[in-house]
């Protein structure tokens, strides 16, 4: 009796092992925004075993189709590079540390935050920025959508957010409702306006299609 | 004098219709420049050291090697030795160097020796803040204790909604130019006429002498009126820089502890009602922070909206903390009185084993707007099909996965400010509207150009809209859902103005009086007879060389009386939420808000205001919270990837439905970017309880709060 209590008792701290108390124990918070888009950054290994800097050295960015060459400390981020070497001020820098995607480009195919990027290991990859996407008189039809669906109101978050969304359909031309929801998921908006993002990454979508827009 | 009124709803060409921002391409291309953006050349960069204690003295402080560094051209003390340091992330010193990574290295050589002092930064557990208490006095209508005597129910409860930051994505600064007696001012503000006379009499330097120029702002709510410190440490680096250009804008950390937060609010409620549902008395004892004043939330205004329980006993302390100061958040106070009083009351209901719906119905008579309450009410129960739905609290089914609803209320003023235009019509037909007010996203630009669109009879691409620069008159700061108000009168009023002197020489042309003339569809033309017409670029050529320049001014008592403008809405929201009971994670699944408005301007930026504003609070009810520590008195998450916000994929379906209807246009322009934002805490805290069967008695609902409520558990 007392040994079968004693067996049941262990059975049940077994299955006490619950989500609930494992979530419980380690506080695991919200479900917010939390996965980084930070895997292109482990690729950027150094090319060679020479050590660079710390002063500044040379160095040669593609960005949006042409060579650029900068002097830049090695420690200088692609965003800063970007804003403080090349006055591309449309990338803009809010976190600083990979979360809230204000500072999104796409870099060899690949949405990424350029916050969490040296420059010395953008090199050799091209680089699209929020300037290229566009001319003075014509909106890619990502931004047309943005304009159209009020997807934005600071407008800070706002070319970080439609490079995401040029990343993300680069990706997924035809995407559903849910996969846009889960798509841009690394990108945030404190004025709140996922409402109109929503929609214009649908309609981007529809614009894009059989245009082959670049 | 002409006829200022909107024109009737069934005329409107322009006013009602939905019209894309017309700063949407410069924003959606990059190419909107904020004042962190801006560069002029030999720009200097700032970087500031900041305390890392919450209380301290400041034994010594040497900058000498900092100054001597390369690059660097000025320092400037804020807290010189001898302060003392009331909070972390106090300013000791700003360095302004030729790069940013200089600035940062410079701050790295400064030597700081504190005497760290006793803090105290949390304030949940009363019992715990020692003397830090500031008692804000009692409240008592009727006759509380015989109403607890004579309740067939009474419900108790503790509540709270702990601080909460701005986090706006730019971080406040300014970039400032101080060269001999002029000044140049880059702010990123919500003021910016009210900035640069702050600026003036600040630094005594002559109004005069201060150009102000802000284009756009990355986010405010309401934490961005002043020139702060910062500010004014911008200014003396430029000018001990030999007057280059100086930029000061603070990294995320230190803008999330010292740039502004909302103050939080706890309270132990007890509401007495009758087995009818009556309400009959209510009893609160609260209390807050707001940093090192004490404060906390405004807890006079309790109960909240049923504000008319004709027995109540109300009171408040205040708790000292050594943490960055509270600053207004959009609606001040409301959604935490909101949140409180509503969760009380719903716990009544519940314990009554009352429908919400009946049971607030059945009090609306105690809030301001008994029948606007109602209809609102019944409206969002449509919209989130109620009926088919709701369930009594906690019978929600066997398995994990719990589904509740729950409702909020919220009221607002959003009486339009002060406020000046000056439109110039020129004799090429260009239109310009000069103001200097300010575009926070809320779409202040295109009300403008709709306005005088309108009013002129052109379209919205026809008006040049300039804003945001302090040589334009003046208008007032963007709070208090007061700029649609103030603007479009000013603007009305402006080019109904220079309106009249286009008729008055167009006139003799079309040869009738200038009474009997009217703009319409791009034509000046005689009242009623689109054939006695010229087009409006050959009724402008009728100026010669003249420009007429004309202005108009909103006075807000004397718009009110000319019905242009009101205040005074109110607002429902229904939450409808699943919860996983396993794991404790909350997903919001739909939100219905029925919002009472004026005459609606712009329904697509307006409903994006709705939009956002329940975004930022389910952030408050769901996922943002300051979490200071209680040993070295630091903001533990004074950044984004702790400091939680919601993503586009947490905030489910939002259902909106704006009250546009002739008697709501009738009450005149009433501003709307703050009372959304307060009903959805309440809304969303109810429907989890309606959900689990109990309430989590904190906000934000968090899966560990919630496993904890399920376990009888404080957390």
């Amino acid at each position: 009796m007392s040994s079968k209590k004693a067996t049941g008792q262990s059975d049940n701290s077994k299955a006490g092992v619950s989500r609930r108390g494992f979530i419980r124990g380690i506080g695991v918070g919200g479900s917010a925004v939390g996965s980084g888009i930070l895997e292109a950054v482990a690729e950027g290994a150094p090319a060679s075993s020479g050590v660079a800097g710390p002063g500044a050295v040379p160095i040669t960015l593609q960005v949006n189709g042409k060579p650029v060459k900068l002097s830049l400390e090695p420690r200088v981020t692609l965003l800063d590079a970007l804003r403080d070497h090349l006055n591309m001020t449309g990338t803009k820098r809010a976190c600083d540390r990979g979360t809230c995607g204000a500072c999104t480009v796409i870099m060899a195919g690949k949405v990424v935050y350029a916050c969490s990027i040296l420059a010395i290991d953008a090199q050799g990859k091209p680089i699209e920025t929020i300037e290229g996407l566009s001319t003075e008189t014509t909106l890619h039809p990502v931004q047309a959508a943005f304009v159209n669906n009020d997807g934005l109101q600071c407008g800070f978050c706002t070319p970080g957010f439609v490079m995401a969304v040029k990343g993300f359909l680069d990706k997924h031309p035809n995407p559903s409702y849910e996969q846009v929801k889960k798509g841009l998921g690394g990108n945030i908006c404190r004025c709140g306006a996922y409402v109109g993002i929503r929609r214009a990454a649908l309609e981007a979508a529809k614009m894009m299609k059989g245009a082959k827009h670049a | 004098m002409p006829d200022y009124h909107w024109p009737p709803m069934a005329k409107r060409r322009v006013l009602g219709k939905d019209t894309r921002r017309i700063d949407g391409p410069v924003k959606a291309s990059g190419r909107a420049k904020y004042a962190y953006d801006v560069k002029h050349p030999g720009m200097l960069f700032a970087a500031v050291l900041t305390s890392p204690y919450a209380h301290a003295r400041l034994k010594s402080l040497d900058t000498s090697e900092a100054q001597k560094m390369e690059g660097v051209t000025a320092v400037e003390v804020t807290s010189p030795p001898g302060t003392e340091i009331q909070w972390a992330g106090t300013e000791i010193a700003y360095v302004a160097a030729t790069s940013e990574s200089v600035a940062r290295d410079a701050i790295r050589k400064i030597k700081v020796e504190y005497e760290p002092l006793p803090h105290v930064v949390n304030e949940e557990d009363l019992s715990k803040v020692g003397r830090n208490t500031k008692p804000a006095g009692e409240r008592v209508k009727g006759d509380p204790d015989k109403a607890f005597r004579e309740a067939d129910v009474i419900s108790e409860g503790i509540y709270g909604v702990p601080v909460i930051t701005h986090c706006p994505l730019e971080t406040h600064g300014a970039v400032i130019r101080w060269q001999n007696d002029r000044i140049e001012y880059f702010p990123s503000t919500q003021g910016v006429t009210d900035i640069t006379n702050e600026l003036a009499r600040t630094l005594q330097v002559p109004a005069t002498n201060i150009h102000t120029h802000q284009d756009h702002i990355g986010g405010a709510f309401g934490s961005k009126f002043s020139v702060d410190r910062w500010g004014i440490a911008a200014a003396r680096l430029s000018k001990a820089s030999g007057g280059r250009a100086a930029r000061v804008f603070l990294d995320r950390r230190t803008d999330q502890e010292i740039a502004g937060n909302r103050p939080s609010g706890f309270a132990k409620i007890r509401v007495a009602a009758r087995k009818d549902g009556a309400l009959i008395g209510w009893e609160s004892q609260s209390w807050g922070t707001s940093g090192i004043g004490g404060g906390g939330v405004a807890a006079v205004q309790l109960p909240y909206v049923f504000r008319n329980i004709p027995n109540q006993r109300v009171n408040h302390t205040g708790v000292v903390t050594n943490t960055g100061a509270a600053r207004a958040w959009r609606a001040p106070n409301h959604p935490q009185l909101s949140f409180l009083t509503m969760a009380a009351l719903d716990d009544v209901a519940a314990k009554l084993r009352m429908d919400p719906l009946e049971f607030f119905a059945r009090n609306a008579d105690l809030t301001d707007r008994p029948e606007v309450y109602r209809a609102q009410m019944q409206k969002a129960a449509e919209m989130i099909e109620w009926k088919k739905h709701w369930h009594p609290r906690g019978q929600s089914g066997s398995g994990p996965i719990k589904r509740g609803l729950g409702i909020g209320f919220g009221t607002w003023g959003g009486l339009g400010h002060d406020s000046t235009c000056m439109a110039r019509i020129h004799p090429d037909g260009a239109v310009e509207v000069e103001i200097c007010s300010q575009d926070l996203g809320t779409g202040t630009r295109t009300v403008i150009a709709m306005v005088a669109a309108e009013t002129l009879g052109l379209n919205v691409n026809q008006v040049q809209v300039k804003i945001g620069d302090s040589s334009y008159p003046p208008s007032g700061a963007s709070g208090g859902s007061t700029t649609v108000g103030g603007v479009s009168v000013s603007t009305r009023k402006a080019t109904m103005n220079a309106l009249q002197k286009l008729f008055d020489a167009v006139a003799p042309s079309l040869g009738v009086p200038a009474e009997q003339l009217e703009a319409v569809a791009g034509k000046i033309q005689v009242k009623g007879n689109a054939a006695k017409s010229l087009p409006w670029k050959a009724a402008c050529a009728k100026l010669g060389v003249k420009t007429i320049s004309e202005t108009g001014e909103n006075v807000p008592k004397t718009s009110v009386a000319e019905k242009l403008i009101s205040q005074g809405v109110g607002g429902v929201q229904i939450a409808d939420v699943f919860v996983d009971v396993e794991t404790g994670v909350v997903k919001l699944n739909r939100i219905a808000a029925v919002q009472d408005c004026g005459l609606i301007i712009n329904p697509k930026t307006a409903e994006s205001q709705i939009y956002g504003a329940i975004i930022m609070s389910v952030c408050s009810a769901l996922f943002e919270e300051r979490v200071m520590d209680p040993t070295t008195g630091r903001f533990l998450n004074a950044n984004m990837e702790f400091y939680k916000l919601a993503g586009i994929n947490d905030i489910g379906e939002i259902l909106v439905h704006l009250d546009i209807t002739p008697e709501n246009d009738s009450r005149g322009v009433i501003g709307l970017g703050e009372p959304p934002v307060v009903p959805t805490i309440g809304a969303i805290s109810n429907a989890v309880a309606n959900a689990i069967g109990v309430r989590v008695p904190m906000v934000p609902i968090t899966p560990r709060r919630v496993l904890a409520a399920l376990e009888g558990r404080n957390a």
